[in-house]
């Protein structure tokens, strides 16, 4: 973990497949108690994590279920501000495209896209920096 | 993910233990489809569930309209406290 006076932050990568969703909640909530984050928000946050790390395995590698390559969750804590970032390589994110889906038409990739909205602050999109493809940057305020 | 079905008279009980996600939504399928499909009345125990993200939802969402299909229905018994979170914020979705 490296540590400044108000800075934490704490990055592991993951093969990216359903069976790692487990493994990425356990490194959350690991994480969550190091970094002190308010017990009442922590769950809501594992499920945040747990939710966009599953649309990397559904979506980005949703033709390459048998792949070996590997993504990253890395959490990032100030005094006012947590923020967690993805990386992965699979197919690239059209921003345009990640919505949560009609009513009538309940998946379990667009409720968690709603969860993520409705427990996270902010969700940016970017270009990842080499080797990786995809870069999601999700941000709440303490 | 384990789980314990009993069964009395027409209702089929599926008590449902640990973290419900991606990764077993398909198994709890396997287990309550069936039931439902049967013309049971199935009832969900999430008492020992601890967890439960988009994929257990939908597979709630996917009994209640196959129940509905087989003129039967699926009840939740004794929501754990984080499930109950869960359901409250698909809710708003819902």
């Amino acid at each position: 973990m490296n540590t400044e006076a108000t800075n934490l932050s704490e990055k592991k990568d993951f093969l990216v497949r359903s069976s790692s969703l487990k493994d990425v909640r356990s490194f959350s909530r690991e994480v969550f108690e190091k970094f002190n984050i308010d017990e009442n928000l922590r769950e809501e946050l594992v499920l945040a994590i747990a939710e966009a790390a599953q649309n990397i395995v559904k979506h980005a590698y949703k033709d390459y279920p048998d792949t070996q390559d590997r993504m990253a969750v890395r959490i990032s804590c100030t005094d006012k501000e947590l923020e967690i970032a993805f990386f992965d390589k699979g197919k690239p994110v059209e921003e345009s495209k990640v919505k949560h889906r009609a009513i009538d038409d309940i998946k379990p990739g667009g409720l968690g896209t709603f969860f993520i909205q409705e427990i996270m602050d902010s969700i940016k999109f970017k270009e990842g920096d080499k080797p990786w493809i995809n870069n999601l940057v999700l941000t709440k305020k303490l | 993910m384990k789980y314990k079905v009993t069964e009395n008279e027409n209702i089929s009980t599926v008590f449902l233990d640990g973290e419900i996600d991606m990764d077993v939504a398909d198994n709890v399928r396997e287990v309550v489809f069936p039931l439902i499909d049967s013309g049971k009345e199935v009832h969900l125990n999430l008492k020992g569930v601890q967890y439960m993200d988009s994929s257990g939802i939908s597979v709630i969402v996917e009994s209640n309209q196959r129940a509905k299909e087989k003129n039967t229905k699926v009840e939740l018994k004794e929501v754990s406290q984080p499930v109950e979170k869960v359901l409250a914020m698909a809710r708003k979705f819902l």
